[in-house]
């Protein structure tokens, strides 16, 4: 194990899981501290910036992104349960400064030490299984961003492999869009409907009774299409399983109790 | 060809209701992904080639005055002509007064997506020119009076009846009345019809994959040959090409030839590859009497030194629209004009306005699968954003998105008070939706419950409440 491997790490949430889905919040703590980190939650961050900066809202991003790159100063690393808000960290926030050589430093900076929770997890910190169990057969769907901008492909299946009882199965297509895309599926839903059909039934397909993936805006979107068509797949992010969070419900069931 | 960009979200919808077009995307989405696929892996320098084709289209622009001249230069040191046409207009006049020095009747044309792009056949149909198009798909939708769905597969939006329907309407009266149903028939039957008007034609025209500066040739690549006929049967060859396709050696064509063929239809090269070097010379068997180039630019100068150069880079192979799951499920023609896709949505605000195109840089969930099999690595997603913020700018974007935005910056600028509304989100969702976990209907968010339930949210407040809890 490398000895300069990051200590003090700055969760960012992400504005879905904050609100929606806090457990996954939970599961990345948990996974990160076990993995020998100390995790900080820095209580000013609200949002990436994604709605503003894909709807061409340049002004709104730059406010937006000024304020992570202030709060998230200092840490040796910021995680993110999702490969969508840890690309704009990662990826975008750099090119928003162009005309502001300081910022952009701080933007660079930032970049550099910005990670999705999971790659983070198995490419910086060398982990390479967890302690958990989940009965049941799972297939795991590749956001986007995540696969695309960040290389987020291996690292989940190879750690969703030391999960004891796990069985993946995988779909024809992991790699093709679900059609959520942010503001996209409600702006066209029509479009969006039609990719969700889909890969509602690629996941069908595969026999899996649970659906995984790094990103709870895709999951949400897909979970929704699946309980609209009466599927009993089990929806939830791969870090609760990884975390053996797997029994709490799912993406849309009832609470318990 | 008329517009109909602006009408995207109705063509979608006709789209969507469209049985055969949907059978015909389900194939072509598997096809062309996996032909690609299988031929990337093959060739293990593909990304290489791809980073190389990429610097020589790079290079090629940075100097693209240099070597348009260099192109012309060379034609008329060959005996052929160089044509200038800055707009769409121009480049109609000249080719039809090329056509009329001539007398032509008949044209045969090549396909072309720049003679889609400048409404050719329209013009010359009103001049008393008629054109009949020679690739097989882009003759089908020629007798069926459509536009091409897909640019290099014209007419990849119909199914094997339909062709056979089309031609039986078409075909009977020149004796084929018996309606085919095998392929390889329905090819046979085109090809008998097309040779003699081959023979008859007096004017060939076609595109230009690349025009090579060096040697002064217009090279062009089918699976059908008929660009060959096209231009060496008729006295006179017309190239009609955008001034992009310019490079500047044969080496640099072997380059890009290399990433095209695969990129497009999985081919390690497509079946004819023709290099057109000038008129007939004294001593040769046949060609043309008369060579000219008539070079379009119809606003793509405009492009070069701006934030949008790069898509002057596309080589036009389509593995973008291949690849792109919101071209997969309404296909070309919900775009609305002639190139469809994500280089399309890119492409199509800059030649038709983007207050005409606003919705097509829009209708895309940035998923990057263009960019990543793209042979000249165009940065797709980050193109079609910035006509998103084009449009954000000019006031373009709706204003119910503009007023939901605002309102959503001011509270996410704002830690302290984004905390009390996402608390009272949380709780009043978290609240309703308990029983079933789930809104299968909700306010102000119909756009996603009409298809799918809402998830409503943990009891037990935000992450960063019950943090705040936890640390306490």
């Amino acid at each position: 194990m490398p000895s300069t491997r990051p200590r003090r790490v700055a969760l960012f949430v992400t504005c879905l899981v904050d609100l929606f889905r806090p457990s996954v919040g939970f599961a990345a703590v948990k996974l990160l501290e076990e993995a020998g980190c100390t995790v900080e939650v820095p209580s000013v961050q609200t949002c990436c910036g994604q709605p503003a900066y894909n709807t061409g809202d340049r002004a709104t991003t730059r406010a937006i992104a000024a304020q992570v790159i202030d709060a998230f100063e200092g840490y040796d690393a910021v995680v993110a349960p999702s490969g969508s808000c840890g690309g704009m960290l990662s990826h975008h926030y750099p090119g928003l400064f162009d005309d502001d050589p300081a910022l952009k430093a701080r933007a660079e900076n930032l970049a550099s030490r910005s990670h999705e929770l999971i790659s983070f997890l198995v490419d910086v910190l060398g982990v390479r299984n967890v302690s958990a169990r989940y009965d049941g057969s799972v297939t795991y769907h590749d956001s986007c961003s995540g696969l695309r901008e960040l290389g987020v492909k291996a690292q989940p299946r190879n750690l969703l492999g030391s999960v004891q009882g796990l069985e993946l199965r995988e779909m024809k297509t992991p790699e093709v869009c679900c059609g959520f895309g942010g503001t996209f599926c409600v702006k066209y839903p029509e479009i969006s409907n039609a990719m969700v059909g889909e890969k509602s039934a690629d996941i069908a397909a595969t026999g899996a009774d649970t659906l995984l993936a790094g990103d709870l805006g895709c999951l949400m979107n897909m979970a929704g299409k699946l309980q609209r068509e009466g599927s009993a797949v089990r929806v939830r992010h791969v870090a609760e399983v990884l975390a053996d969070m797997g029994d709490l419900p799912a993406i849309g069931e009832p609470e318990r109790g | 060809m008329e517009s109909t960009a602006h009408a995207f979200k109705a063509n979608v919808d006709h789209a969507l209701a469209d049985p055969n077009l949907q059978d015909s995307l389900a194939k072509l989405k598997v096809g062309f992904s996996e032909r690609r696929r299988q031929a990337a892996e093959r060739l293990p320098e593909f990304e290489a080639l791809r980073d190389r084709a990429r610097d020589i289209k790079n290079h090629t622009l940075a100097h693209l005055d240099f070597y348009l001249e260099e192109f012309e230069r060379k034609v008329i040191a060959l005996g052929g002509h160089v044509h200038w046409a800055p707009t769409a207009a121009d480049a109609r006049r000249i080719i039809a007064e090329l056509c009329q020095s001539v007398n032509a009747r008949t044209v045969a044309k090549s396909k072309s997506m720049v003679a889609e792009e400048i409404a050719l056949n329209d013009h010359l149909e009103a001049l008393g020119i008629a054109p009949i198009e020679t690739d097989l798909g882009e003759y089908i939708i020629q007798l069926r009076h459509e536009p091409p769905s897909h640019i290099i597969a014209p007419a990849v939006h119909l199914t094997k009846d339909q062709v056979a329907d089309t031609f039986l309407e078409h075909h009977a009266k020149l004796g084929f009345d018996k309606r085919l149903t095998e392929r390889n028939d329905l090819v046979a039957e085109a090809r008998h019809v097309l040779r003699q008007k081959f023979l008859d034609a007096d004017v060939g025209l076609t595109g230009a994959n690349f025009l090579v500066a060096e040697t002064g040739s217009s090279m062009l690549v089918t699976n059908e040959g008929n660009a060959d006929l096209s231009n060496t049967l008729p006295r006179m060859h017309i190239v009609l090409a955008s001034i992009e396709k310019v490079i500047p050696t044969l080496e640099d064509a072997a380059v890009l030839l290399r990433v095209l063929a695969r990129s497009a239809t999985g081919q390690e090269s497509s079946a004819y590859t023709t290099l057109n070097t000038g008129p007939k010379r004294p001593g040769d068997l046949d060609g043309p009497d008369q060579y000219h180039v008539v070079l379009l630019d119809n606003g793509r100068s405009s492009v070069l030194g701006t934030e949008m150069q790069d898509i002057l880079r596309c080589i036009r192979c389509g593995a973008c629209m291949n690849h792109c799951p919101v071209y997969g499920a309404v296909g070309g023609h919900a775009y609305g004009w002639v190139y469809p896709g994500p280089m399309g949505a890119v492409l199509t605000p800059q030649l038709v306005g983007v207050e005409e195109a606003s919705n097509l840089p829009n209708a895309s969930t940035f998923c990057g699968r263009c960019e990543s099999v793209c042979p000249v690595r165009i940065p797709l997603p980050k193109l079609m954003r910035h006509w998103r913020e084009r449009e954000f700018e000019k006031h373009l974007t709706p204003k119910a998105v503009r007023q939901g935005l605002a309102l959503w910056s001011f509270a996410a600028r704002r830690p302290a008070l984004y905390r009390r509304l996402t608390g009272i989100a949380n709780r009043v969702l978290a609240l309703f939706g308990r029983a079933d976990g789930r809104y299968g209907a909700l306010p102000l968010a119909s756009g996603w419950t009409r298809f799918r339930d809402f998830p409503a949210p943990q009891a037990g407040g935000t992450f960063h409440a019950r943090w705040a809890k936890r640390k306490a």
